[in-house]
């Protein structure tokens, strides 16, 4: 199994609305389907016994992969079109014309809705700072970015609730404002690099070709499909290790080993989580099953957020406009900041 | 003699952007450069920040998409 491969909705031969409420109407039949479906099918058809180690392995396993798949296609869809209406050349100019504290605030809730990727973090920085956007709005934008992940967010929302995605999107919020009026206060300017400040950024000027809403269903349904089909054998392991925690690791090992007394519980997730870059959806089914086996949500919360946001890549890449120090003060706020989130959740909440 | 860029880092969408560039190309039957800039100065110099952007002629036609080759094709017939 290599990937899923989902066809393309460019130029559909229905009309746009017919295809949209289609989907829709789909989307909404097998999302209520699927959790008797899969009782039906562990049950029934291959009549494993419920409340044994096998069928609750394998019920957990046929319930959650539609889940998690009909939650990725439909909302990574809804909120990639969403993102379309706020490019970072739109949003650059709210950000420019602002001070320190309401331009960080506004940078940190900007960073959840604009597009990001880390192989356009450099243009992003320097377009940003060239534009007289703070240093410290601009990491506030780089930090956010991120830390609070889209699919993290709408997944968590889907399999735990809105508490605890909402939760995560404080968290985020937070760590984003305090590092960004942190480094915007300790005036590191000249850890940029000297070309970024002699740049000449072009005018910008509106993009000739305007979007039509089907060039933007599109384009989002042509990024979720490429997303679902990378990430669809991160996926299948993902629920599959969530699977066999569920059915056959004891309550008892997990809480002892990742529970609140063991202070070390929340650095080691961070420290595993760092490798996992970009594949959020695949870790979350197995946060799930940890979540479900006794693991506190302030250790759940650090190793979601290190996920996304401890990106080697992205440092590396952002390397070529900022000096060491401040890459390492970037890295170490937002380090700092997630094994924060990590302590306090699981010292406030039970 | 169309000039066409591809502006990104050499990322996978941007390698997706130039195949559907050159393919539009072809399709279009015009004779046309096409270059991949990848210096992250010069991107920000035509004004754009979110990759993939794409530019005919010196016109930025469009960012942070990835334009099917079809599309691409109408524009270069304009």
């Amino acid at each position: 199994m290599t990937g899923l491969a989902l066809p393309s909705l460019r130029r559909p031969n229905a009309p746009l609305p017919l295809v949209a409420g289609g989907a829709a109407a789909a989307w909404l039949v097998g999302w209520f389907a699927e959790a008797p479906a899969a009782d039906w099918l562990a049950f029934t058809v291959l009549r494993l016994e419920p409340g044994t180690h096998l069928g609750d392995a394998v019920a957990f396993f046929l319930e959650d992969l539609p889940k998690v798949l009909l939650l990725l296609l439909g909302i990574v869809t809804v909120v990639t079109l969403i993102r379309g209406f706020f490019p970072p050349e739109r949003i650059r100019p709210i950000l420019a014309g602002r001070g320190l504290l309401p331009g960080t605030f506004a940078a940190a809730g900007l960073g959840i809705v604009t597009p990001f990727c880390s192989c356009s973090a450099v243009p992003l920085f320097i377009g940003f700072v060239e534009a007289g956007v703070p240093l410290g709005v601009t990491f506030a934008f780089l930090i956010s970015s991120p830390m609070v992940n889209e699919v993290a967010l709408v997944l968590l929302w889907g399999l735990f609730g809105p508490g605890i995605a909402l939760a995560y999107m404080a968290a985020g919020l937070t760590v984003a404002i305090l590092g960004g009026l942190l480094i915007g206060r300790l005036r590191l300017e000249r850890y940029v690099e000297d070309y970024v400040w002699q740049l000449q950024t072009g005018k910008m000027r509106p993009i000739s070709v305007r979007l039509t809403w089907a060039d933007r269903l599109g384009d989002a349904w042509d990024y979720t499909r490429t997303l679902v089909h990378k990430i669809f054998p991160y996926l299948l392991a993902g629920i599959g290790l969530g699977a066999l925690i569920h059915g056959y690791v004891p309550t008892d090992l997990v809480a002892s080993i990742g529970g609140r007394s063991n202070l070390l519980a929340v650095p080691i997730v961070v420290l595993l989580a760092v490798p996992m870059y970009s594949n959020a959806a695949g870790t979350i089914p197995i946060v799930q099953a940890l979540l479900g086996k006794g693991l506190p949500l302030g250790t759940t919360l650090a190793f979601m957020m290190a996920v996304t946001a401890i990106s080697l890549p992205e440092f590396v890449i952002l390397r070529r406009v900022i000096k060491p120090p401040l890459l390492a003060i970037f890295a170490g706020v937002v380090t700092t900041g997630i094994l924060a989130i990590g302590f306090l959740f699981n010292s406030l909440i039970g | 003699m169309r000039s066409i860029e591809v502006l990104g880092s050499g990322c996978p969408n941007c390698q997706r952007l130039e195949a559907n560039a050159r393919e539009a190309v072809a399709m279009a039957g015009v004779e046309a450069d096409v270059r991949h800039v990848t210096d992250p100065r010069e991107i920000v110099r035509r004004g754009v920040m979110s990759t993939p952007g794409l530019v005919i002629d010196g016109e930025v036609v469009s960012t942070g998409r990835i334009p099917s080759a079809g599309d691409i094709a109408v524009w270069l017939s304009k």
